[in-house]
This record gives structure tokens, sequence and C-alpha cells, in this order.
């Protein structure tokens, strides 16, 4: 029932996709908009085909979501460790906290040019500034998840005489990985959006590039394209991690 | 180290915070590196600044009236793209929310151009209003538009179904029920639209300016970087910090505290 309700959902709303394209091809033929403005719907598998001829689909893809997915690597190898410190030490928890939540709303993506200079324009800039928004929800929910493990299973430990090293590994980490897991897929969207975007200011690296070579070579059609493509891979790309965590989560 | 940090906790200070004093060191042993950085060589010259440097970089632009012009128009872009996308997005989660089917036929586009990053629609945005300041305007409220939409649509299913059924048994009115019913029980959800809302609107006019601008806060910290002057630089964007931060914190300010 809720299911059946959820797909004439879906298809209305497919529906309602395809009556805006239908608009958008009539105002554009119409005249009322130039089609140097607004690209036809119609001109889209076109340009995808150019976009994909000329090594603009498959290749740009691969490079950005390779920079996604080292970036979130970096991230991790620094980021789980300083989240056990955080939970370890609470008063360096207390300490750092507050600032992590800071950065979290500061435009920090707006550090790039820091990196620019010393990196030079280059895969280390892009995905630096990956790693740096991937960073701080590993940090926190590394932190806040092993906060929340329950008393209730160290005490167990405890009472079967655990040494320190194999509580850690056999019940503290175990109980705390979802909220880690949590952490790494908010990192790995945030990284692939930062270095999309990053990709689209310095001209440089996948699919951000692609659309702001598209731009300035004027080449409508495939620009909308592009940007097409990138809500596409996005929006693939979150719901396949957020199946992927449901799938893996014990319920 | 840490634990000699968490050993000076126990030591009779009470005068200063612990927490304070591990900030504090942090910063100073932040500022040291850097200095010892700039200092050694390691890098091309001027890429790390001195520190010093870079202070008198910020006392000059603190001082300088150019800087306020550009805050000017960024503050405008902001606070135009920020209104915008906040109305328009509570609006359009109110109309989610009430509309269930509508809601779930809609959420797979909002969803997917909410992760997306903004600022790739900057070259549409351009072509529709050309590269000044109103492409700047549309690309904050668009970052704004989706955060906000998401949240208020989110906040609706929290209303409990009681206060909907009170306001269509006294027969209110469409526009009765948003002014009456909707908005006030959203008031918490929408002040954290706000938050979220102007952080990305924030970050969204300022790319725009980096990209293609002639003026702005943005349009100034890629003219630094192209004049390769670093420290006017790294002071420019301690200066856009502040104020991203210090906005961040007083909207905070509004949510109720419990």
């Amino acid at each position: 029932m809720t299911a059946e309700r959820h797909g004439r959902a879906v298809a209305a709303g497919l529906v309602g996709l395809a009556a805006v394209a239908a608009l958008l091809e009539f105002v554009i033929r119409a005249g009322l908009v130039s089609p140097l403005i607004v690209a036809p719907p119609s001109s889209l598998p076109q340009a995808f085909a150019l976009l994909a001829r000329e090594g603009y689909l498959v290749a740009p893809f691969l490079i950005t979501m390779a920079q996604a997915f080292a970036a979130t690597a970096l991230a991790a190898a620094v980021g789980v460790p300083l989240g056990f410190i955080l939970w370890r030490r609470p008063l360096l928890g207390r300490a750092y906290e507050p600032w992590l939540g800071a950065a979290f709303a500061a435009p920090l993506i707006l550090l790039y040019p820091l990196f620019l200079v010393i990196f030079g324009r280059g895969y280390a800039t892009t995905v630096v500034v990956g790693a740096l928004a991937a960073f701080i929800p590993i940090v926190l929910q590394t932190r806040a998840g092993l906060l929340g493990v329950p008393p209730v299973l160290i005490n167990v430990g405890r009472s079967f005489h655990l040494s320190e090293p194999r509580l850690l590994w056999k019940i503290i980490f175990p109980a705390a990985a979802p909220a880690i897991f949590t952490g790494l897929r908010l990192a790995l969207i945030y990284a692939l959006v930062n270095i999309i975007g990053i990709e689209f200011l310095i001209d440089f690296g996948g699919l951000g590039r692609v659309v702001s070579q598209m731009y300035f070579q004027y080449q409508i059609p495939a620009m909308y394209a592009a940007i097409v493509l990138i809500v596409i891979v996005s929006l693939v790309f979150l719901s396949l991690l957020q199946r992927l965590e449901t799938w893996w989560r014990p319920r | 180290m840490a634990t000699t940090l968490t050993n000076f906790n126990r030591a009779p200070l009470h005068w200063f915070a612990p927490v304070t004093r591990v900030r504090a060191l942090t910063l100073l042993a932040a500022a040291l590196v850097w200095e010892g950085v700039a200092r050694s060589g390691w890098l091309y010259e001027g890429v790390v600044p001195p520190l010093t440097a870079v202070a008198r970089a910020f006392v000059v632009l603190l001082v300088t009236g150019d800087t306020y012009h550009h805050l000017a128009v960024t503050a405008w872009e902001v606070a135009a793209g920020f209104g915008i996308g906040l109305v328009a997005g509570i609006a359009f989660g109110i109309l989610m929310g009430a509309r269930p089917f509508f809601g779930r036929a809609m959420a797979p586009y909002v969803d997917g151009l909410a992760t997306a990053p903004k600022i790739i629609f900057l070259p549409i945005v351009m072509l529709l209003f050309g590269v000044g300041i109103t492409s700047k305007i549309a690309l904050g409220a668009l970052s704004a538009f989706f955060p906000v939409t998401l949240n208020t649509a989110a906040g609706m299913h929290g209303i409990s179904p009681v206060l909907i059924r009170v306001g269509r048994s006294f027969r209110l009115s469409r526009a009765q029920m948003v002014r009456m019913i909707y908005l006030p029980a959203l008031r918490g959800s929408i002040i954290v639209s706000m938050r979220l809302g102007l952080g990305v609107a924030i970050i969204g006019v300022l790319l725009a300016e980096i990209k293609l601008a002639d003026r702005g806060l943005g349009f100034l910290a890629i003219d630094h970087y192209n004049q390769f002057r670093i420290p006017d630089m790294y002071a420019l964007l301690l200066f856009i910090f502040i104020l991203a931060i210090g906005a961040n914190v007083l909207i905070g300010r509004l949510s109720p505290r419990r």
C-alpha cells in the first residue's frame, strides 16, 4: 500500500519533470527564451553523446570519484584517531569540540586559495580541500560514537577481564562502528561536493572542470548536460551510500 | 602531551578554566609552528608569510575604506540571496509537508539538487542574469533554498496532527493555516533553517565572486591571490571567517535556550 503510493508519487514526479521539460522546449522553440541561454531539453541527448565522444564523460567522472575517495581516506586516517583521542581525553574533547562545530559552519572551501598557494594548481590542492571538508564529520562522529557506547557493554568486557586493547578492539570499536560509518558517509559526500566545486573554480580535474570548460567555450547544451550529469551523480551516490549504510547496519 | 594537560587540570588554578588553557596552548602552538615554517625557508618565500606580516596586513585591511566597499557589496548579495532563498524555501517546504503526495513526488529532485554543489549552477545563473551582482544574489538564493526546503519539510512532519486537526475544524483558509498553525509550529525549525541557509548563502556568494566578479570580498581574495599579495590574502580570509562565524553565532542566539 505505502509502496504503491510511493510509486505513484515517483511516477507523478517524473510526469512533472517531463511537463517542465516540454514547457521549456516550447518556450525556447517559440522564441521567448534564447537557446543560447537555456539549452532546449531535446538537445541534451546529443550533448551527452558529444561529451562522451570527446572524452568528457567517463574519464572526468572517474577522476572526480578517485579524488573523493582519496580525500575521504586521508580525512579518515587523521580524523578517526583524532576522534579517539578527543574521546579518551575528555578535556581535549571539551576544548576542541566547539571549534570543530564552528568549523562545520565556516566556509571551509574558501580556504582553497591558501592551498593553491602552498601546493599549486594540482590534485594535491583538490584532495586536501576535499579532505578538510570530510575531516570534521569523521572526527565528530567518531567521538560521538565512542561516547555513545553503552556502559553495560564495557562492564561485560571488564567482567571477562579483557585487557584494555582487547576491550577496545572487541567491544568499544565495534559498538561505535555504525556512528563512524555515518561519519564516513557524510565525509564522502562533502568531499565529492567540495572537490567538484573546486574543480569548477580552478578549471582543473574532473566533472567540475567540464562545466567550466563548456561555459568558456560557449558550448551551452554540453554545459547543461555536464551540470545534469553532476546532479545525477550526486543523487545516485547519496542514495547508494544511504542504502549501503542501512544494509550494513545491524537492525 | 595529553597526559600533562589532564594533570594540569587538577592544579589549583581556578581562575583560568582548563578548557580555556588547552585552547590558549593550542593557539600558541599553532602560531609557533606557523612562525617556524615561515622562517624555515622550506616553502617558497612568501607562501607562508610570518604572522607579523599577516597581522600587519590585517590592520591595513581594517583601516582601508576599500575593504568596506567590497564588504558592502558582498553583504548585500548575501542578504538578498539569503532572504529570497529563505522565503521561497519555507514556502516550498510547507507545500511539500502539507501535501504529502506532492512532497513525495518532489523529494528525489530536491534531494538531488540539495546534494549537488551549487556553484556549478553559476554558468546558468550568469547566462540568465549576466555576470554582475544579480547573478551572485541568485546563486546565494539557490544555495539557501534547498537546505531550507528540506529542513522545513522535515519540520512539517514533526507538527502534531492535533494542531492541524484543530485548524481544519476551525475551517481555516489556506493562508490562515500557514499563518496561524504552520508558521508558529515551525518556529524552531525555521531558526535552524536560517542557520543552514545563511551559511551556504555566504559560501555560494563568495565562490561566485571568486569565479567571476569585479567587486566583493571573494573577488578581493582572488585578486590578492592573482597579484601574489599573500599576507593580504591570508588577512582577508581571516576577516571573512570571523564575519561568517560571527553571523552564524548571531543567528544561533535566536534559538530559544532550553
